[in-house]
């Protein structure tokens, strides 16, 4: 199931869908927001229960786990190349506290590969993302927050 | 007061500051001077709307009276809001929404901080989710501050004014009452002299940074948010924020 905003990975890839079990016959869903404020969140989870009506698993409950609190760090190899291909820079190192407090980190240009770009606001289209701009290539571009 | 009402008084601050200076920054959507800082702030504003609806649920089922984030937010009057008066305090131009976001900022960094090691699990993983948040929050409010004390002397004299107006707000989110002692006693919530320690440290730095004078230690400070008491600012503030729902009762599409 894709993300509804960055439509190119999906829920697990990018680390919503934290676990799955089975409690006597209903099959239980563990999600976990992004951010507190994600307009997204409540989506999601609709989405996700209906994917699962429609595979005929409707016996399902979605639980919200809030700790630990999701990280960057937990979206897949796969996915970060996908972002990058979708025009959006993925989270460069871990997400440390250094990450979030120290100097930016070099951000890659999602289009042409240079490292010579600069930040343009802390905020982007959504929380997620803080918006660059490439010194080489003069493009924009989304770059997803280390958290 | 028992440590349940207590619980229910200290998530009903969290929640109400949070939701309150979200609404204010809101106003701003459509107005800011740059598109980035736009974009910007409403996605502080997110983020802190995002940390309410999770206090004041959990304010909900502990008060146990069938209150939902919703209930709490819409349907309460201005003297049982518990937000901090500082985050109830109009706009003003773009100095004044900086210094009150920055002096906010940098006392819920610490708070969360505090309460990330919070005795109780639910606080904790709440306060560890919008501390990643609120970093970030306090990352641009402090390099807006030294920016525009450092910048030009305009820029320098609005900041000063600001920060010099809004500073007889930043005292009470420091002073620990009888439920935030309570608290604290048991583990669940922050020991505000240590925040306050460290909130000092940043402003003092930040402020010294940004070439502007702190005003003095013993300045008065306005005091009553937290137990219900607020400036007439916070009326004007909830009526636009709950007519639909008061108006509407039960509207959704």
């Amino acid at each position: 199931m894709p993300d509804p905003e960055v439509p190119v990975v999906n829920v697990v890839e990018l680390g919503i869908v934290r676990d799955l079990c089975w409690q006597d016959d209903t099959l239980e869903v563990w999600v976990t927001p992004t951010y507190s404020g994600c307009p997204a969140t409540h989506f999601i989870e609709e989405e996700i229960s209906t994917a699962l009506n429609r595979a005929g698993l409707t016996n399902h409950r979605l639980k919200q786990r809030l700790a630990p609190a999701w990280t960057t760090d937990w979206i897949t190899e796969t996915a970060r190349e996908k972002l990058r291909a979708f025009g959006i820079a993925p989270p460069e190192g871990s997400a440390g506290k250094r990450s979030l407090l120290g100097e930016d980190p070099a951000v890659t240009c999602p289009q042409c590969g240079s490292t010579h770009t600069e930040r343009v606001s802390e905020f982007g289209s959504t929380a997620c993302k803080a918006l660059y701009r490439c010194r080489d290539c003069l493009e924009p571009f989304d770059y997803f927050k280390c958290i | 007061m028992n440590q349940q009402q207590a619980l229910f008084e200290y998530l009903l601050r969290l929640g109400d500051s949070d939701l309150i200076l979200a609404q204010r920054l809101c106003e701003l959507v459509g107005h800011a001077p740059a598109l980035e800082e736009e974009m910007a702030i409403g996605n502080v504003a997110l983020d802190l709307l995002g940390q309410a609806r999770s206090w004041l649920k959990y304010a909900g089922e502990v008060e146990g009276a069938g209150r939902d984030a919703d209930a709490l937010a819409f349907l309460r009057n201005e003297r049982e809001y518990r937000n901090l008066l500082i985050v109830e305090q109009s706009n003003g131009n773009f100095a004044d929404t900086l210094a009150r976001q920055y002096l906010f900022d940098a006392w819920h960094y610490y708070l969360l901080q505090a309460l990330s090691a919070s005795a109780d699990e639910r606080i904790a993983a709440i306060a560890a989710k919008g501390l990643k948040e609120v970093t970030y929050h306090l990352r641009r409010s402090s390099a807006w501050v030294r920016r525009l004390g450092d910048g030009t002397d305009e820029s320098h004299a609005k900041m000063q004014v600001a920060i010099d107006e809004i500073w007889t707000y930043s005292g009470e989110m420091l002073v620990a009452d009888e439920a935030d002692k309570l608290l604290q006693a048991a583990g669940i919530g922050a020991d505000l002299e240590q925040v306050k320690q460290q909130w000092q440290a940043h402003v003092a730095a930040t402020l010294a940074e940004a070439t502007l004078e702190q005003p003095a230690e013993d300045s008065y400070m306005q005091t009553g948010g937290k137990q219900g008491y607020h400036t007439e600012q916070l009326g004007f503030l909830l009526a636009e924020m709950q007519y639909l729902p008061r108006a509407y009762p039960g509207a959704s599409w």
